[in-house]
């Protein structure tokens, strides 16, 4: 499991994290849900150590974040940030190729090209494999950072927003592998959702966040209520039920057209006529 | 290698071996054949050694920058090895300056250029390397910064030091500083042996700080490695022809061009011999058929300018 306690975080004079405990458990898929700005990135960022750890204590399978060898780390959790831009020209099979590294530190074998076409294979990739990634779609190159991820291996992963970019169908099949990964593996991930219907549908585990700090925690069934999302984002939602699972309605709510942005000051007030 | 990547290499290689044979022994005339040979010789070695560091340290550095349109001389860097020189010649003089062993004070420079650049940008690098018309700038400004911090030491010394810095601050490929050969090759070497050694975490780096640490890669530690060979390589460059602006960048360019993957194991080594192969190449067309001694850095840097600015206009900044 992931165990985070007493984590705290600023940026500058801001307080961006409030003394965070959470742990989060092994074998779950775990959706990370909350408004813009709660501080779901900034969290996910501390655990895959791309900010550095201000307070508190991060261990991940019982390794300590701060105490582990960055490339024991890598072996144990593979991660796709919420912004990927790539500078350097690469085809999509060489950035797949990637996700090997921390197996083979620069020289792939066999075994790390087989785990390679898999990964290609699974994100419907390969017909696209030879192209360099400034020529292919935003969803297709999202695609390929999450093949490179899966093709890492690891016993975690960790998503932030892997839907960008995603049409319908390639979401559900991207949560379908998810629970693939989970339930047919054995692996956890953790990914930060929007569209809390993809936690509703796929979910095992979901985590909600506002303000820097974790508001509600637990079974999708007990995070998904209409008091909890309400409360969460600031905004109506009615919870229905379609196939035994919440089933989260909010678009529908027209009378609240006009309604400012739930973050946004009065002069930024979408106007109706 | 695969096959691409061989057959590229094997062509720059022959190219360059091509253009050696007849630098060395077009028109060798019946006089003091060995002497005219030694002669050549060292010239040679020379635009290899400038050739291949400035090829390799612009790789280098665009890897670490995460950008191809910035290149150490276009951030500055090779001014601030000619203020290092200047500073030296305002403190001791130039009676002073002459007298201080060569070889070992060579290596003093670079050593400081490789901490000055490891400093200077580690930092740069670590606030903004992103917004990438900010770092131009901010280079432009170092680079003039440097420029006029040397023409002050150099206006309030006296004329024959003056003399002394200029000679050091233009660049000609034609006139390079022999005595400096043996140890500036040296440490390109040297230095060219540890970035192939790094070229697999070098392809990590080039992907960037979000998407290497998550890999593995102890990013900080390879950028300022990196980095630092970037100072040296620079240091070496600018010691034996003085600075050069934009000839690093066109070969760069060709170097990322012709290369057929992304990856340092064939890049470093293609830029090498790019950079080698322009200028034995150049100085053997301008030197013997136009004898024209001192055009190729004037040449040269036109079409790394022109190359500069193609890349500005097309957008093709990141
Ligand atoms: N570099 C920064 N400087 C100052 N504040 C920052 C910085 N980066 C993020 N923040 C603030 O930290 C808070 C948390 O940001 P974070 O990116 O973690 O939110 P998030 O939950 O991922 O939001 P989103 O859903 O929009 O991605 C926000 O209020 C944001 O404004
Ligand atoms: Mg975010």
């Amino acid at each position: 499991m992931i165990r985070i306690t007493g984590v705290s975080h600023r940026i500058g004079s801001a307080a961006i994290l409030h003394d965070i405990d959470l742990t989060l458990p092994r074998g779950k898929l775990i959706a990370l849900i909350g408004p813009n700005g709660a501080g779901k990135s900034t969290l996910l960022r501390l655990v895959a150590r791309l900010e550095p750890l201000q307070q508190g204590r991060i261990e991940v399978d019982g390794l300590d974040l701060a105490a582990t060898p960055t490339e024991r780390l890598a072996l144990a959790m593979a991660v796709m940030g919420q912004q990927t831009h790539i500078a350097s020209r690469l085809r999509v099979a060489e950035l797949v190729g990637f996700g090997r590294w921390p197996h083979h530190r620069g020289r792939p074998g066999a075994a790390d090209r087989a785990a390679v076409e898999a990964a290609l294979e699974a994100f419907g990739l390969a017909p696209l494999r030879h192209r360099f990634l400034d020529e292919i779609s935003g969803g297709q190159a999202q695609r390929a950072h999450l093949a490179m991820t899966f093709a890492q291996g690891t016993d975690w992963l960790l998503l932030d927003e892997p839907l960008n970019n995603l049409d319908m169908a390639h979401s559900r099949a991207l949560m379908a592998r998810l629970a693939d990964l989970v339930r047919g593996s054995g692996r956890s991930v953790v990914t930060v959702v929007h569209e809390v219907n993809y936690a509703a549908a796929w979910a095992d585990h979901v985590v909600a966040m506002k303000n820097g700090r974790v508001v509600a925690q637990g079974p999708a069934e007990a995070v998904l209520t209409e008091p909890v999302l309400s409360a969460l984002y600031d905004t109506p939602v009615e919870v229905a039920r379609h196939d035994d699972r919440p089933l989260v309605l909010h678009h529908h709510w027209h009378d609240q057209l006009g309604t400012p942005f739930p973050e946004a000051p009065d002069a930024a007030r979408p106007t109706v006529h | 290698m695969d096959r691409p990547a061989l057959r590229l290499i094997a062509a720059l290689l022959g190219l360059l071996g091509a253009a050696s044979l007849v630098w060395m022994f077009q028109g060798l005339g019946g006089g003091n054949r060995a002497f005219i040979l030694q002669l050549r010789g060292t010239k040679l070695a020379g635009l290899v050694v400038v050739g291949a560091a400035t090829g390799i340290a612009t790789v280098l550095f665009q890897t670490a920058a995460a950008n191809r349109v910035l290149t150490p001389s276009i951030m500055g860097f090779d001014a601030l090895y000619v203020l290092l020189q200047t500073g030296l010649v305002a403190a001791l003089g130039v009676a002073g300056f002459a007298a201080l062993p060569a070889a070992p004070t060579f290596l003093a420079e670079v050593a400081a250029m490789s901490l000055l650049a490891a400093g200077l940008f580690g930092t740069l690098l670590g606030q903004g390397a992103r917004d990438i018309p900010r770092m131009i700038l901010t280079g432009v400004i170092l680079g003039v910064m440097f420029r006029a911090l040397s023409g002050f030491l150099a206006r309030v010394m006296d004329p024959n030091a003056f003399a002394t810095v200029q000679a050091a601050s233009i660049a000609s490929f034609g006139s390079l500083d022999a005595a400096l050969l043996p140890a500036a090759g040296a440490i390109a070497g040297l230095c060219t042996g540890a970035a192939l050694w790094m070229a697999p975490r070098l392809d990590l780096l080039a992907l960037g700080r979000e998407v290497a640490i998550p890999l593995g890669l102890r990013f900080d530690r390879v950028m300022l490695a990196t980095l630092g060979l970037v100072g040296m390589l620079v240091a070496v460059s600018t010691a034996l022809v003085g600075p050069v602006a934009f000839f690093g960048l066109l070969v760069a360019g060709l170097a990322h061009g012709l290369a057929p993957s992304a990856r340092h194991a064939v890049l470093l080594p293609a830029a090498g011999l790019i950079g080698a192969a322009i200028l034995v190449v150049g100085q053997t067309l301008f030197e013997r058929l136009m004898g024209q001694t001192a055009t190729l850095s004037v040449v040269v840097e036109f079409a790394g300018g022109l190359f500069f600015l193609f890349l500005l206009l097309k957008g093709r900044v990141r």
